[in-house]
C-alpha cells in the first residue's frame, strides 16, 4: 500500500519516454530472464503508516519495562539528560552520511573531534578514534592492532564480559591469532598464571577494569608484567567509572577501550551502542575506522576532516587491517552531548554515586543473607553467593517489577546499581527478598 | 566556530540527578585519578546552541538531494524514529529473561524472516552492526564451512577489481589471500579472468551486484556455477540491493550467502556514519554456522558483536518493510532503477559515461578527458556542486574508472528534483570548460573552503588543545 516515492504516473510515462523506452521491466535486460520472480514476494501486503504505528506498538508491548533495575552485566541503565534524545534527533545528523565531503560537514566533524577529546580526557590515552560497533569489537579490534608475525598469541582474562571474551576468540579465530585465557582468582586476573602464561609470541593482554564481576583489578602489576615481556596492554574501561578512576594510561594501558553505552545510550535490548578506542600516540597509525584530524582550508580557516585515511580499507584495501567503515557516528555524537552536559562535576558525580550505591546495595545484601563471593574492591557491580536458587529470587523481584542482578553459571548472582537506584528501592527490595523469600 | 571546550564557563551546567540518597563510599585513593577529566562545564542553553549550529553546518537527505553512489540516500521516513523510539524497545535489558522480552524476539524473528524472503536465503542474523560487519560475518560462514570439512587448503578469495575496499579488507580479516581479478571494458566479471583464479585453493568469491558500475552482471548464474564446480562458495555483497528487491534473489543466482544494509536499502538512517546494520543471510547449509545469540551453539563461527546486533536499527528496517509490503519493494527497486536511468539521461551528452545503455541503481561518469584536456578534474566538479547545494555524487570510486564520479538519486527523489539538479550538474560543467583555473578554488559559498588534509595527516592533531603528532613516533 504504501510507499515513500516522489514521481507520479505522469510523470513516470514521461521519464520512460525520455529514456527510450516504454517498459520498465526493460530496464532490467541484463538480468536473467528466468531469473525474474514471477510472484510476488511472500511477503505481507503493505500498511498505512496508522497500521505500522499500531503493530510496532503492540510488539513493544509484549516487552516487559522494569522502571527498577539491578542488573547491569555489559549494559547500564544511567539517566539520560534531555537533551541528549533532543540533539541526537535532529535531522540533519540523523540523515547525513559519513562526513566525505569536509566542506559541508564541519558540524559532524567538529562533533565528533569533541568526542574524540572527551574520550582522550577520560581515558588518559592520546589519541582516540570515531568508534567502533562496540566496546566487545572494540576489543577485538585492540587485539587486532597488536599482532604481528613474531607476536601472534593474545592473553585475555577470564574475568572480563563473556561477551568480550567470544567476540574477541571470533575475530582472532578469523585471523589467525591465538587466544588464550588467563584464569581469575576470587574474581580478578590471577597474575601469577598471567606470568606463566606471557612468552615472546604474547602480543597483548586484555583485562576489563572494573571486570565483569565488578572487582577492581591490581592493573598496576598486570601493565608491568605485560610490559616485561614486550607486550602490550589493552585495558577494557567503564566510561562512567574512568571519570573517578585511575585512568588506562596512569595503569600504563597502551591501548584502552570499552562499552561506551553508559554515555546517554538507553538499553534497547543491547543496541545500538558504540565502541570506545584510545591509544597512545605511538599506536595512533594502528586504530582502525575513522579519525577525524584539525586542519586549515584554503582561507586560512580552521577546519576539521577525516584524516590518516592511508590507514583505511578504501586505500589499503587487503593491507588494512580493519575493514570498518560505518561505525557508530551518531552514538558518538550521543556520547559527546551526554559528556558536555553532565559537564566533568555531573559525570564525577554520577562515577560517585554508583560507588555509594553499590555498596549501600552490598551491604543491604549482605544483611539479608547474600555474602559476597569475592573480596576487594568493586566499583557499581558485585557477586553475592544465593541463599536461595537466583532463579526463585529474580522470580520473587520480578512480581514486584524489579529485574534482580544476573545468575551466573555457578548460580551466584551478579548485582548492579547506579545513581538511577533510590535509597527507597534499595530497601524496598531488599524487604521483599527478607519477606517473600524467608 | 568554537569547541565545546572554548565555551567552556566553569560553575555553570545542567543539574541532572539528585544529591545522593546513601551514606557516602569513598573509594581508596590509590583507585582513583590524579586529575579530572577535562569535560566542558556548560549550561544547557550554550549547548543546546551549540549543537544548532553544528547542524547548521552538515548536511543531510533532509537538506537536498545526495547522489552518493552505492550509500543508497534514500528518504529516511519518520515513522522509523517513532518506532525505535517506543519505551517498550529502548528501556528493555538485553540480558533480560526471554518472557519478558518476547516483542523484541518477535521483532528479530519478523525481520529475519521477511529478508530472508527478499533474499532468497534460508537464514539470517541480525548481529552484524555494519555493512562491513556482515561481510566479516558472511565471509566467516565459508571460512568455517570448509574447516568443519577439512578442506584446509582453501585459503583464497576471489573478488574483482571493482569491488568495494570492505571486500578485499573483509578477506584478509578472515585470514584468506585476496586474488584480483580483473572486469571486462564493458564492466563485467572477465569469466576466462574467473575460470583461471578458481581452482581447490578457492575458499570463495565476493561479488558487489549490481557491481559498483551500476551494473547487474549477465552472466551472473555462469559465475556462481565456475566458483561452485571449483569447491568454492558464493558471497553476495548486498550492499547494492536496492534496484533488485523483489525483482530477482541473489539465493537463485546460485548465492550461498549475503549482507544487506538496512541503513542503504531498508531506509534506516545513516547517522554521520552509523549506527547501521548489516544482516546476513545464508542457504541452510551454512545456517549452524551462523553467530549464535544467546545460546551457544555447537558449530557456530561464534559471536560477532555482543548481545543481538544494533537491534532499534532493525526496528527501523522492520517498520519499512511492514510498510511497503509485497507490492512496495519491488516498485521502490524499479523507480530507484527509473530515477537512475533518467539522471544519466540527463547527463549523457555533457558528461561522459563509463558505460553507455541502461544502468541499475547508479552509473558512473568519468572526467579524465576533462582532466587531461580542459584542466579540470573529478574533485572540481563535486566541489562546484556543493557551492550550489547538492551533495556531491561518490568520487574517485569504482577505482577501475579514471576521473570517477558515481551517482545513486534513489527512488525517493521527484522528477522535478531530478531536473533542477541535472542542470545544476550542467551549469557546472559549463563553468568549468569556460574557466577551469576558477575551478580549483572551489567551493567558496560553503562554511570553509577546501580542507589541506596533506597538513592533517602529517602532523595529526586528533584533539583539542594539544600540539600535532610528530611522524616520528
Amino acid at each position: 500500500m504504501g510507499n515513500y516515492l516522489s514521481v507520479n504516473d505522469t510523470d513516470r510515462k514521461l521519464m520512460l519516454e525520455k529514456i527510450g523506452t516504454s517498459d520498465l521491466m526493460e530496464l532490467y535486460h541484463d538480468v536473467p530472464a528466468d531469473l525474474i520472480l514471477k510472484e510476488p514476494l511472500s511477503l505481507p501486503e503493505g500498511k498505512a503508516e496508522m497500521q505500522v504505528r499500531k503493530f510496532m506498538r503492540q510488539l513493544s508491548a509484549e516487552n516487559k519495562v522494569y522502571p527498577v533495575i539491578f542488573r547491569g552485566a555489559g549494559a547500564y541503565r544511567h539517566y539520560i539528560p534531555a537533551i541528549v534524545d533532543q540533539v541526537a534527533s535532529k535531522e540533519t545528523f540523523l540523515t547525513a552520511y559519513t562526513p566525505y565531503q569536509p566542506e559541508i560537514s564541519q558540524g559532524i566533524l567538529q562533533s565528533i573531534f569533541e568526542y574524540q577529546t572527551m574520550i582522550c580526557e577520560l581515558t588518559g590515552m592520546d589519541v582516540s578514534n570515531a568508534t567502533v560497533y562496540d566496546g566487545a569489537t572494540a576489543a577485538a579490534e585492540a587485539a587486532a592492532m597488536c599482532r604481528d608475525r613474531r607476536r601472534n598469541t593474545v592473553l585475555v582474562s577470564e574475568a572480563a564480559d563473556p561477551e568480550i571474551i567470544a567476540v574477541v576468540k571470533t575475530y582472532c579465530w578469523a585471523s589467525g591469532t591465538k587466544v588464550v585465557m588467563v584464569p581469575a582468582s576470587e574474581g580478578v586476573t590471577d597474575i601469577t598464571a598471567l606470568k606463566d602464561l606471557m612468552n615472546a609470541e604474547t602480543a597483548a593482554v586484555l583485562i576489563q577494569n572494573p571486570n565483569y564481576y565488578g572487582c577492581l583489578e591490581h592493573a598496576e602489576e598486570i601493565a608491568e608484567v605485560t610490559h616485561n615481556a614486550k607486550a602490550k596492554l589493552i585495558m577494557s574501561v567503564h566510561p562512567i567509572a574512568a571519570a573517578i578512576l585511575k585512568t588506562p594510561r596512569e595503569y600504563g594501558a597502551d591501548i584502552a577501550v570499552g562499552e561506551g553505552q553508559p554515555l546517554g545510550m538507553p538499553l534497547s535490548y543491547g543496541g545500538p551502542y558504540l565502541g570506545f578506542m584510545a591509544a597512545t600516540k605511538e599506536m595512533m597509525r594502528k586504530l582502525p575506522g575513522r579519525i577525524v584530524g584539525e586542519t586549515t582550508d584554503d582561507r586560512g580557516n580552521k577546519a576539521y576532516v577525516l584524516t590518516l585515511q592511508a590507514r583505511e580499507q578504501h586505500i589499503r584495501r587487503e593491507k588494512a587491517s580493519s575493514n570498518i567503515c560505518s561505525n557508530e557516528a551518531l552514538c558518538a555524537l550521543r556520547a559527546a552531548v551526554y559528556m558536555a552536559a553532565m559537564g566533568r562535576k555531573g559525570i564525577r558525580e554520577a562515577a560517585s554515586q554508583c560507588v555509594s550505591k553499590a555498596h549501600y546495595l552490598q551491604k543491604k545484601l549482605e544483611e539479608a543473607g547474600f555474602a559476597r563471593k569475592y573480596e576487594g574492591e568493586f566499583f557499581h557491580e558485585f557477586v553475592t553467593e544465593s541463599p536461595y536458587p537466583a532463579a526463585q529470587v529474580n522470580a520473587v523481584l520480578d512480581k514486584h517489577d524489579i529485574l534482580g542482578g544476573l545468575e551466573l553459571p555457578d548460580g551466584s548472582i551478579l548485582w548492579c546499581a547506579t545513581e538511577c537506584n533510590t535509597k527507597e528501592e534499595i530497601d524496598r527490595m531488599i524487604s521483599i527478598l527478607k519477606e517473600e523469600l524467608a | 566556530m568554537k569547541l565545546l571546550f572554548e565555551k567552556s564557563v566553569p560553575g555553570t551546567g545542567g543539574c541532572y540527578i539528585p544529591s545522593c540518597d546513601v551514606e557516602e563510599y569513598t573509594l581508596d585513593s590509590s583507585y582513583l585519578r590524579e586529575k579530572e577529566a577535562e569535560l566542558p562545564e556548560i549550561s544547557e542553553n550554550e549547548l543546546s546552541r551549540h549543537y544548532s549550529a553544528l547542524e547548521r553546518r552538515a548536511y543531510g537527505v533532509n537538506d537536498g538531494f545526495y547522489p552518493l553512489g552505492s550509500c543508497t540516500m534514500k528518504y529516511n521516513p519518520k515513522i522509523n524514529e517513532v518506532c525505535a523510539g517506543l519505551e517498550g524497545f529502548t528501556d528493555i535489558h538485553p540480558l533480560q529473561p526471554l518472557d519478558t522480552v518476547q516483542g523484541c524476539r518477535k521483532v528479530l524473528d519478523l525481520c529475519a524472516q521477511y529478508l530472508c524472503e527478499i533474499t532468497g536465503m534460508d537464514a539470517m542474523t541480525l548481529a552484524p552492526a555494519a555493512g562491513a560487519h556482515g561481510e566479516f560475518t558472511g565471509m566467516m560462514l565459508i571460512k568455517k564451512y570448509h574447516e568443519m570439512r577439512g578442506d584446509t587448503k582453501r585459503t583464497k578469495v576471489i573478488v574483482p577489481d571493482s569491488s568495494h575496499g570492505t571486500n578485499p579488507a573483509t578477506g584478509t580479516m578472515n585470514g584468506f589471500q585476496v586474488i584480483s581479478i580483473p572486469s571486462t571494458p564493458d564492466g563485467y566479471v572477465d569469466l576466462e579472468a574467473l575460470k583461471a583464479a578458481a581452482d581447490d585453493e578457492t575458499a570463495g568469491l565476493m561479488l558487489t551486484n549490481p557491481n559498483t558500475l551500476g551494473l547487474f552482471d549477465r552472466n551472473i548464474c555462469e559465475i556462481t556455477k565456475i566458483v561452485h564446480e571449483a569447491g568454492g562458495l558464493c558471497y553476495y555483497d548486498g550492499a547494492n540491493m536496492n534496484p533488485v528487491m523483489g525483482i530477482v534473489r541473489p539465493g537463485d543466482m546460485g548465492f550461498d550467502c549475503i549482507h544487506l544494509n538496512l541503513h542503504k536499502t531498508f531506509s534506516t538512517p545513516h547517522g554521520g556514519g552509523g549506527p547501521g546494520a548489516g544482516a546476513v543471510g545464508c542457504k541452510a547449509f551454512l545456517q549452524e554456522y551462523l553467530p549464535y545469540d544467546m545460546d551457544k551453539t555447537e558449530h557456530s563461527a561464534g559471536k560477532v558483536r555482543s548481545f543481538h546486533g544494533n537491534f532499534l536499527v532493525v526496528v527501523k528496517a522492520l517498520a519499512y518493510i511492514l510498510f511497503l509490503g509485497k507490492e512496495g519493494i519491488p516498485e521502490a527497486a524499479k523507480m530507484a532503477v527509473l530515477n537512475a536511468n533518467y539522471l544519466k539521461s540527463l547527463l549523457s551528452g555533457t558528461y561522459t559515461m563509463a558505460q553507455s545503455g541502461f544502468c541499475m541503481h547508479e552509473f558512473v561518469m568519468t572526467l579524465e578527458e576533462e582532466h587531461k584536456e580542459k584542466g579540470f578534474s573529478a574533485l572540481d566538479i563535486a566541489k562546484g556542486l556543493l557551492d550550489r547545494g547538492i551533495h556531491p555524487p561518490t568520487m574517485y570510486f569504482p577505482l577501475i574508472v579514471h576521473e570517477a564520479l558515481m551517482a545513486e538519486p534513489t527512488e525517493t527523489e521527484s522528477r522535478q528534483t531530478l531536473e533542477e539538479a541535472a542542470n545544476i550538474f550542467l551549469e557546472v560543467y559549463a563553468e568549468a570548460c569556460a574557466d577551469p583555473e576558477s575551478m580549483h578554488h572551489k567551493p567558496e559559498k560553503t562554511v570553509i573552503g577546501r580542507p589541506d588534509e596533506v597538513q592533517a595527516a602529517r602532523k595529526p592533531v586528533l584533539r583539542w588543545n594539544t600540539e600535532g603528532i610528530d611522524d616520528a613516533v
